[in-house]
């Protein structure tokens, strides 16, 4: 009998040798990025290359197993995002029987092998969408009024506070807004609109001197 | 714009986040093969149309990506209520004002013993 961990899963990146771009490289070489200076009040720079993964099943099975390879609790309330002591590697609710894991590049296709060890026979799916969406971060100031121009999502304090993550509407597209940090924000974005919502930023932050660390 | 409670996120979110899927509640035949052709018709094609309240299929369609039910009155648009898969609704035609949480928790259990749906 074959494996199962071997019949399931597969490296999307088994050599590492080979030069990846991201999502982004060709929107920074064609349109250019602004950089920071003095009157930045928002800062973007993109996270890329990071492990994404979509966890589907049951609440409990997940975070048994999540807690053991990870050290991490599936957030079991709508709309929760936690991570880990170094903030590096973290779990967002995304619906009632999904969940994103991202983690640090090169680590995804590791973990996903460890989970599945975990979760045995549980009926469950993990997939590998690193390859499929990038992360971008904002920080600053005006970053919550640039996402207040971009999203009809509250992204008040009061309605918005750390640790939380929702999918929503973002300049027309769609996108993962979630706030790991105080004064940090995130978007998650997909491959095929990363250039579109980034020329969007780039434009909807002109006004607060929108500088990029690319 | 307005805003649609839903009931997995758990909370109000703007309206074009959602999009409507038609008259919710609407059961596949256990025994299709033993339908005949106008009640497989009815089955496809044909929809209520009520004046007052109506129970509609929508789906958090920019969101958590779930189907739930809402109940509508479709002379004033009111959204009376959201639910889940698999729950009853508490508003309807016999009962405008709303039901009774008892009546409707009695009846969901004898649904769900029914049609064992789970969300
Ligand atoms: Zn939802």
């Amino acid at each position: 009998m074959s494996d199962p961990v071997a019949t399931t899963a597969f490296d999307t990146r088994p050599d590492t040798s080979v030069p990846t771009e991201s999502p982004l490289a060709w929107s920074y070489h064609e349109t250019g990025c602004p950089g920071v200076s003095q009157k930045s009040r928002v800062v973007l720079r993109e996270r890329a290359m990071l492990g994404h993964l979509i966890l589907r099943g049951g609440a409990i099975a997940l975070d048994e197993a999540l807690r053991e390879v990870l050290g991490l609790a599936l957030p079991a309330r709508p709309g929760g995002l936690n991570h880990d002591s170094e903030g590096v590697r973290s779990i967002q609710w995304l619906s009632p029987d999904e969940w994103l894991v991202i983690v640090p590049g090169g680590e995804a296709f590791a973990l996903e092998q460890r989970l599945r060890n975990a979760l045995g026979g549980a009926h469950y799916a993990i997939v590998d969408v690193s390859g499929g969406q990038t992360l971008i971060e904002l920080e600053g100031e005006a970053a919550r009024e640039l996402l207040m121009k971009s999203t009809p999502y509250d992204v008040h304090p009061a309605n918005f506070p750390v640790g939380k993550g929702v999918t929503t509407v973002f300049a027309k597209a769609t996108a993962i807004v979630r706030r790991p940090t105080e004064d940090r924000w995130e978007l998650v974005v997909r491959r095929s609109f990363a250039d579109y919502c980034y020329r969007w930023l780039l434009d909807a932050g002109e006004e607060y001197g929108v500088g990029v660390e690319a | 714009m307005f805003h649609i409670y839903c009931p997995y996120c758990e909370e109000l979110r703007e309206e074009e986040e959602f999009h409507p899927k038609g008259q919710a509640h609407i059961a596949r035949p256990v025994d299709p093969e033993a339908c005949s052709d106008e009640e497989w018709g009815d089955y496809l094609f044909f929809r209520d149309n009520p004046r007052g309240i109506h129970h509609e299929l929508w789906v958090h369609a920019v969101g958590c990506r779930k189907f739930f039910n809402i109940t509508r009155n479709t002379v004033s648009y009111e959204i009376l209520e959201t639910y889940r898969m698999g729950e009853q609704p508490r508003f309807t035609a016999g009962h405008p004002e709303g039901k009774p949480a008892e009546q409707v928790a009695a009846e969901a259990e004898a649904v769900s013993r029914q049609e064992g749906v789970k969300a």
